[in-house]
Formats: C-alpha cells, structure tokens, sequence
C-alpha cells in the first residue's frame, strides 16, 4: 500500500509544470466528528519530505508552491493518517477533516463522546454516560426523566415511556444506532424495548428538528448511540453490577470489544436483570417482579473511507403488572380508587404471575459508508426489526395458559443519505428511508385481537443543512413522507353500526360474519415537515437560539383501530377509522450562558398541534359484566406551552450546586379546557461534593419536587352501587398531591491496574421512604408508587 | 493504512456501496411483494358470558320465575336485555339455580361447569333492594365449605319490589363477609333483575 502511494504521489507532484513558485496553501486541521481543532497534527508535503507545523489553533502555512497537485500527508496521534490532494492554482485555503479517535479507555471516562449536535437550533439534551450507567438496573425511562422537559409515562415501575415537554408514544421517535425502533411505540403501556446498558451516548431532541430520523416527531427524538469504537490495537470491556434492596434483585451488565489498527473490530455485550415483587414504603406491590435478558453483538470496517457493520440485538424481557390493577368493570374501579390499599397484597415473591407481559425485540442490520475525499459521505443501511409482544391476562379458565395478546410487528426498512462534509461552516445532508411492515395477531389467543393484521409502507425524504457566519448559524430542512396502511380487521356489526361506518364505509366490508365484519380499511397519508432556525453567538459565552418545526403525525394503529374492551385496562376504547393527521408547529427559543463558576439553559416553547388527537374517558358502557368505563379517542385543537430550566453553579472546587425546572401547560383550545395527562411542573435540585485527590470522591444529594397537577379536565362519571343502592361518583381526574422525594449518590474510584478501575457507587431513591402517587402512572388508581431503595453498584473496566 | 487509494481498490468500494444499495432495495421490494392473500381468521370471544339466568322453583303448584340477561354482542356496545318471567309468590320458599352460557357459539357454551370446576375461584352474590323482603341463602360451596352460588334457596316474605343483583366474582378473598367490598376480585358477571313479590 505505501508503496502504491508513493507512487502516486511521485506521478502527481510531477503533474505540475514549474513555472511561478511563490503561491501559498492555508487552512485548518479540524476533527470531523466534533469541528473542534487539532493543533497537535503535522503535515508532510509528499515527494519533498518537508514537514510542515501545525500551530496552536490548528492552522497550516505552506509557502513557495508552485501551480500543481501536492499530496500532503496529514497525521495526528489519535487519528488515521490521510493522504489530502490540494491542487493550488493561487492562494489556496483548504480546511482538512480528519477522523479523530478517542485514544483509549481513560479517555472516555474522563472526557465523555466527542458529541456531534443533530440540530444546530433546536432544544437538545444529552445525557451523559455516567447517568445511564448508574441506572444500569433501571429503564431507559426512568434514566431519561431526570432530564429537564424529560418525564414518564408509567404502568407501575417496571413499564416507563418517556414524555417529551408533554407527549409521548407515536410522538417520540426512538432511534437506535440509526435505526428507528418499531416496537409497537403506540401503547401507553408498552415500555421502549431498549436495553439501556447498549447505549453509548442519549440524545433528547425537544420537537421535530430531527427530519433526519422522522417528520412525525410532534414530541420529539431520542437518538441512542452506541459506544464509539476506536481504530486502534485495543481490547476493553466493562462490567456493572448492580444489587438493589427494592425488588431484592439487581442487574449485571458486561461487554466487550475488540478493535484493532487495520479498522476491523468487534463488540459483545449482554445484560440481565432481575427483580421480585417491588414495595412501596407501607405495602409489596405484588406480581411487579421483572426479568429482562439482552444480548447485542457487532462486527465491522472502519476506515476513513468507507466502513462496514454488520449487528444485532436482542432485548427479552417479562414483566408482572400489579395483580390489583386487574380489574372488573367500573364498579371494581370505584372500590379500589376508595380504598387507600391495594386489594392483593401477597407476601413477597419473585413469580411473575399473569397479568405480565413478555416482549421480544430483535435488530438485525447492515451498514456501511463510503467517504469522498473532499465532498462528502454516502451511508446506506438495511435492518430487520421483529418485535413480539404477548401479554397474559388472569383468564376466567385459570388453566387456559395462553396469551390473551399474541402480536408480531416484522419491520424491513432502508436508509441511503450523503452528507456534505467539504465545508466546516456547512452541513448539509439529503436522504430517502422507506419501510415496509407485516403485524400479525395471533387469532389462537380466542381474544378478539384490538389491534388488527395490517401492513403499512413508507416513504420519505428529505434534505436539511445549516451554513455558519461568523456569530450566526442558520439551519433550515423539509421532508416529505408517505404511509400507506393496508387493515383487514374484524368489527363487532353491533359496533360497526354504532359508530355509523355501516353509513359512513359499506365499500370497507369484505365478508360478512354471524355477528361479526371483516373490513378491510386502505388508508393513506402524505405528511409535510420542516424545520427552520437561527442561533446567534453574542460574545462565546451566551448563545441564543429560536427553531421552528413543522411536523406531521399519521393517526397510528389503536387511534384508528381500537374497538372495544382493552382487558388490561378494564376500559373499553374506541378509535375512530375517520382520523386525519396531527400537524404541530412548535417554536422554541433557547437562551445559553455558559461562565466559568455559572451557567445556564432558560428554553421556552409554544407548540401548537391541530388535529390532536387524545384518548380520555366519556362515559360508562353496560355490558352483561357491569358497567365498563369508556375511553375515546378525539381529535382537537391543542396548544402546549411550557419551559425548561437548568442552571449549574460551581461554588468552587468541590462544591457545586445545580437546579432543573419543567413547567408545562396543556390546554384544548377546541373545548377550552385542560389537556389530560399533561406531566405535572416538578423541580430538581441538587448539590455535589467532589474530592478528586480522594479516589475521586462524589457525593450528591438530590432533591427532586414535583408539584399537583392543578389543570386536568374533569372526567369522573357515576355508576350504580347495588350494595348501597347508591350512584357513586368514580373519580377518575383528580390528580393525586404534590410529593417531594430526595435521593442520595456517592462514587469513588479505585485503581486495579494501569488500566483496570473500580467505580463504586452506592444510591439511595427516596432516601424518607415517602408514600407518593405520581399523576403520569396508570396506577396510581391502585396502589403507592416505589418506596426506598438503597443501591450498590460496581463497575469495573478493563 | 497511508490512504492515497489505488484505482482498483476504489473500484471495489464502489461496487460494493452500490452492492449495498441492491441489496437493500431487493430486500425491501421482496418485503413488499410477499402480500399475502388469504385474510385472517375470525376470532369468537371465547370468554364472553352473553346470558345469566336464575330459575327460581317453588314447591307444586306454584309458578317457576325465571330472571334473564341477555347481552348479545357481549362486550358490545349493545347493552343487555333483562326479563323477569313473573312475580314471585310472598312467604315462599324457591329453589334457585344459576346459569351462564355463551351463546355466541352454537350450540351454547354452558360457562355454569367452568365456575363450578373452579369453585374455590369464584362466588357469586346476590344483593337485594333494601325494600325487597325475601332472603338469599347459599346452597352449593367450594372444597372448602366457603360458598359457591350457583345453586341457592330464595325465601320470600311480605310483598314488596326492589332489585336482585347477582355478581360473579372471579377470585374473591374466600372466605369473607358476604359484601361485594371485603370479597374484591374481578366482576365477570353483573345484573341487576327488578323483582316484585305479590
């Protein structure tokens, strides 16, 4: 190879013909993956050996050229040396990129990913590698709501969705190593199938500025990335081990890698996690253990020019729901929300007992780049998704094993873009994805299926970039997609007429059934998105950004589908087959001061989304077994309001102090009220003590304030009492007190060898053992939410 | 690697992003074209309860009442239709006997045997109208001797009229007081007759 090169850099400095020899070549070093400078580069002008410097800010100088193509060969420490042809025909300035690897596993401790923003202008948030391990044995939900504008969606403790300024489900996009996660996203009580332990770096984007990944993102992204690879002769891995008093369980986290010089590497890693029956501070919460196994695997390329991966994923997990959440109609409902207890309060077990669920996500995928010298990158990647989800109900038959759910979600999709790298004050990158998806419910549950068999197809594309003028960035993207839905469902008749689709849709009917008809709804879709903003440098320390963000959001699958009784709800809902797509316009300003001893992040938003689309209780449905309540989806007006706060104060070296504030607001402006489940305003203080000459000593205690939500629509209906003979109010709206809750974390860092460490950390969640119900858990209806839990955790590198 | 690239090897990185790209497309045009025909297959809820009926027999002559819901599309929106077949006779003692069938499969699924088999799982409670005089007395129980209630006896009194509400509840605390509240569990049945003894 180094011969060839020679070569070629002999015949190409020849090319030239030597003539007027007094023209200069200039330009920066620059780190492709962060923009920052690389000072520490040099650079040989091929054929004469002259060695060029490299100054303090990453600039080059080479004087005395002649009218000809020089080959400089550029080298750093951590980087791959590259070859640069430059013609110069003049002054010239080129600016060269070079591929910048971390340099070892110190490094990545110390110094955190070289993070590379996705949006210029818009709200984003990364979290950093030290919050995801130390919720190594938790949910990627509940790792992600200790960000401001982040909280969850729960169905207990082991079910966490994240909510983004306010929404969540389709509104969140999941991706993951570039690959958008189809696990079924639009149930409130289905939980992202991610293990958090395979996540290198977390990225929050607060709204839709993330065209790259989706335009339906109303809420917004979350970009997970895995750990970046170094191209070196290395070999490390990671342990973390985790034993909790809460559920009387833990998790253990390991992986591996394997990376070498030639670019060829290769990655293991595998978790599992176990808990019992998890307890509030007065009671167990019993059937709520969890069990979850993850195992992922990588191998692949990585040269400067291209590269090749090939991976896959597999997330297993199984999870109780609270027995007493399992419940009859709405007369059950008035008796557990009256009762300040659950009702099945069993001694402490590690059985999972129906209801659960067990879900099993799996990835495989293929990617690859090519890189042009100069110009830019081409990346293109295939992946197959599976996704099966079964979930066991308590059966009136208690011998019937089976699931009462049975659904299967095969996605196949696509995803070329190039991305412009040529300019450091530019980005720009265009793209098609498409995508084609199978859903199959198994009809050997003898459950009619709430979701139907459907296949869906998608297209879309999109262009975006930004350009750089000295204090000011602009950015600015659209994209177009298409979705086609193709539904073979079956109706109750007695539903279908209810709804007046017998009217509104005889061509839908296929077959006609005893009481039942097959239908077989084709929808399609074409959405619009875009994004535009502008951030302004005012003097290094105070940046201040404004993004605009159009999104567009098809209706998903159970807000068109959804017909009837959802068993694990005890509700029955009801989609409408006549929804239209949910279109959002969200502004977002963000105001930066990063000082020396403070800084802070002030970001406002208004969203304003036309076409809402909300599900919430109307009413009760008799039915042979008692009244059931009813919850229907509609569509309206909504605007949300709200802002983020955070604010760091270094006191001095060991102490300093950090504040998080979320407020937002949620109103139906079509029935001017107040949007339901919007996350209560809640505050996070915390303080930390550092001694880094003591084995790197950290304590923090945390105080986390989550105030009443006081905006709620009133919902509560009344059923009949036969016992008391009595109309009951069934208070379904009031959501419960405001509660405060302080957490504690200390760490400290041990040496094995020159390059082992030992982190030990010991948290402790809820440190009062508050009794508490949170407003966004589904169970709160039912029982407390989780008391103390005290935590040790282990982490070894090597 | 020294990375000027020889013309060959750039070839051949070529060839295989474009390779790539085949790949992906056919992979999802074989994706798109394996539309199958055949539709799904129905399911018939197998759990539906669609109709409750309580036969209450007097002593000969007298006339057998029997109380009836029946709820079509179970779950469905369509709400059931309840039917008394008659008065009951005052200070008269009736032998009730409960059934629950399913009766959107043919013939009839007859649920009574699944609950009695489950005995120690279920109990069904009958709740009077305060102002209805008569009486309701177990007359079947579980391997335990808690009882069951598929099978009763109904002791009228003085003439009066009110509701019986007859709940099925699937595993209830066993034993407990009596009332609906203390037993908890999951309503799988509730009807409520209006009754009127003369």
């Amino acid at each position: 190879m180094k011969l060839y090169t020679l070569l070629g850099c002999l015949l190409l400095s020849t090319i030239g013909t030597a003539q007027n020899c007094s023209y200069m070549l200039s330009g920066y070093i620059i780190d492709l993956h962060d923009n920052t400078v690389l000072y520490d580069a040099t650079i040989i002008i091929a054929g004469s050996e002259q060695k060029i410097p490299v100054d303090k800010d990453g600039r080059y100088q080479i004087t005395g050229l002649c009218k000809a193509t020089y080959t400089l060969q550029v080298s750093h420490p951590s980087c791959e040396t590259q070859a640069v042809r430059v013609s110069v025909d003049g002054n010239t300035v080129r600016t060269i990129h070079m591929e910048h690897h971390l340099e070892s596993l110190g490094d990545i401790e110390l110094k955190g990913h070289a993070h590379k923003s996705k949006s210029k202008t818009a709200t984003e948030t990364v979290v950093d590698h030290k919050l995801l391990e130390s919720n190594s044995a938790g949910s990627l939900g509940d790792a992600l709501k200790q960000l401001s504008g982040v909280s969850s969606l729960n169905t207990g403790n082991t079910v966490a969705k994240p909510v983004i300024q306010g929404l969540h489900s389709s509104r969140v996009l999941l991706i993951t190593d570039g690959t958008r996660l189809q696990d079924q996203e639009w149930g409130v009580e289905h939980a992202p199938n991610i293990d958090i332990n395979s996540a290198g770096e977390v990225t929050v984007i607060k709204g839709a500025a993330g065209l790259q990944y989706g335009g339906d993102a109303i809420g917004g992204t979350i970009v997970i990335e895995p750990e970046r690879i170094p191209v070196k002769d290395t070999l490390f891995g990671r342990t973390i081990l985790t034993g909790a008093t809460n559920g009387r369980g833990g998790s253990l986290a390991t992986s591996i890698m394997k990376s070498s010089n030639s670019g060829w590497f290769g990655g293991l890693e595998g978790s599992i996690k176990r808990f019992g029956d998890f307890e509030a501070p007065d009671y167990v919460l019993s059937n709520t253990a969890v069990s979850e196994r993850n195992l992922g695997a990588r191998f692949g390329l990585n040269r400067y020019k291209f590269g090749l991966e090939v991976n896959y994923s597999r997330f297993e997990k199984e999870a109780g729901i609270l027995r007493s959440s399992h419940l009859g109609g709405a007369e059950d409902l008035v008796v557990a929300i009256n009762s300040d207890k659950p009702f099945v309060i069993e001694p402490f077990t590690y059985d999972i007992n129906p209801p659960r669920q067990e879900v099993i996500h799996q990835i495989a995928k293929i990617k690859g780049f090519f890189r042009f010298e100069n110009f830019g990158k081409l990346s293109a990647q295939v992946d197959y998704q599976r996704n099966n989800r079964l979930e066991f109900d308590i059966r009136r038959d208690s011998e019937d094993t089976r699931p009462s759910i049975d659904l299967q979600l095969e996605t196949v999709s696509t995803n070329i873009d190039f991305e412009y790298t040529a300019d450091n004050t530019v980005t720009a990158k265009v793209g098609v994805s498409g995508n084609y998806q199978n859903h199959f419910p198994d009809p050997s549950t003898g459950v009619r299926r709430l979701i139907p068999d459907y296949e869906v197809e998608n297209i879309g594309v999109y262009i975006l970039g930004s350009k750089q003028w000295d204090a000011w960035t602009i950015e600015g993207g659209a994209r177009f997609d298409y979705n086609h839905i193709v539904a073979e469902k079956f109706y109750t008749t007695s539903l279908w007429e209810e709804r007046g689709y017998d009217l509104l849709f005889p061509d839908l009917v296929i077959e006609e059934f005893d009481n039942q008809l097959l239908v077989r709804p084709d929808l399609s879709y074409s959405n619009i998105s875009a994004t535009a903003g502008a951030s302004y440098d005012f003097t290094n320390k105070t940046v201040l950004s404004f993004n605009y963000a159009l999104a567009t959001r098809a209706p998903n699958v159970s807000e068109l589908f959804s017909d009837g009784l959802h068993q694990s709800a005890a509700r029955i809902e009801l989609g409408d087959l006549r929804f239209e797509q949910e279109i959002a316009s969200k502004f977002s300003l963000a105001y930066v001061y990063s000082g020396a001893s403070w800084s802070a992040t002030i970001a406002p938003f208004a969203n304003f989304i036309s076409n809402y689309i909300l599900i919430e209780p109307t009413g009760v449905q008799q039915t042979i077994r008692g009244n059931f309540q009813v919850w229907e989806y509609r569509q309206t007006q909504a605007r949300l309001l709200g802002v983020d706060l955070d604010m760091k104060f270094t006191l001095n070296e060991h102490w300093n102090l950090k504040n998080q504030f979320s407020l937002v607001k949620g109103q139906d402006q079509t029935r001017n009220q107040a949007l339901i489940n919007m996350p209560s305003a809640n505050t996070r203080n915390t303080i930390t003590y550092r001694l880094p000459s003591w084995k790197n000593l950290q304590l923090s205690l945390e105080s986390n304030y989550v105030f009443r939500q006081n905006e709620f629509p009133d919902t509560n209906f009344e059923v009949f009492l036969p016992q008391t003979e009595t109309l009951e109010l069934v208070d379904v709206s009031t959501p419960p007190d405001a509660y405060h809750l302080l957490n504690f974390r200390g760490d400290i860092d041990f040496a094995l060898s020159e390059k082992s460490t030992i982190n030990l950390g010991l948290m402790v969640n809820n440190l009062l053992n508050t009794s508490y119900r949170e407003y966004l858990n589904r169970q709160r209806y039912f029982s407390d939410d989780l008391g103390r839990n005290i935590l040790l955790q282990i982490k070894i590198n090597y | 690697m020294l990375a000027l690239e020889t013309p060959s090897k750039k070839k051949q990185m070529k060839n295989l992003s474009i390779y790539t790209l085949i790949f992906a497309l056919c992979l999802s045009f074989a994706a798109c074209s394996s539309d199958d025909d055949s539709t799904p297959e129905i399911v018939n809820e197998e759990e539906v309860i669609t109709t409750v009926s309580l036969t209450l027999t007097p002593p000969a002559p007298g006339t057998v009442v029997i109380l009836r819901s029946f709820d079509a599309d179970g779950d469905g929106p369509t709400a059931p239709v309840v039917t008394v077949s008659g008065n009951l006779a005052a200070n008269t003692s009736y032998t009730g006997s409960l059934t629950f069938l399913n009766e959107t499969e043919s013939p009839a699924e007859d649920i009574t045997e699944e609950v009695e088999d489950e005995a120690d799982e279920h109990q069904v409670f009958y709740t009077l109208g305060s102002d209805l005089q008569a009486t309701v007395t177990y007359a079947n129980f579980d391997e335990d001797s808690n009882p069951l209630g598929t099978e009763v006896g109904v002791q009228t009194s003085d003439a009066s009229q009110g509701n019986v509400t007859i709940t099925l509840r699937h595993e209830p605390k066993k034993p407990n007081d009596g009332t609906l509240n203390d037993a908890g569990g999951e309503t799988d049945v509730q009807v409520s007759f209006p009754v009127v003894i003369n």
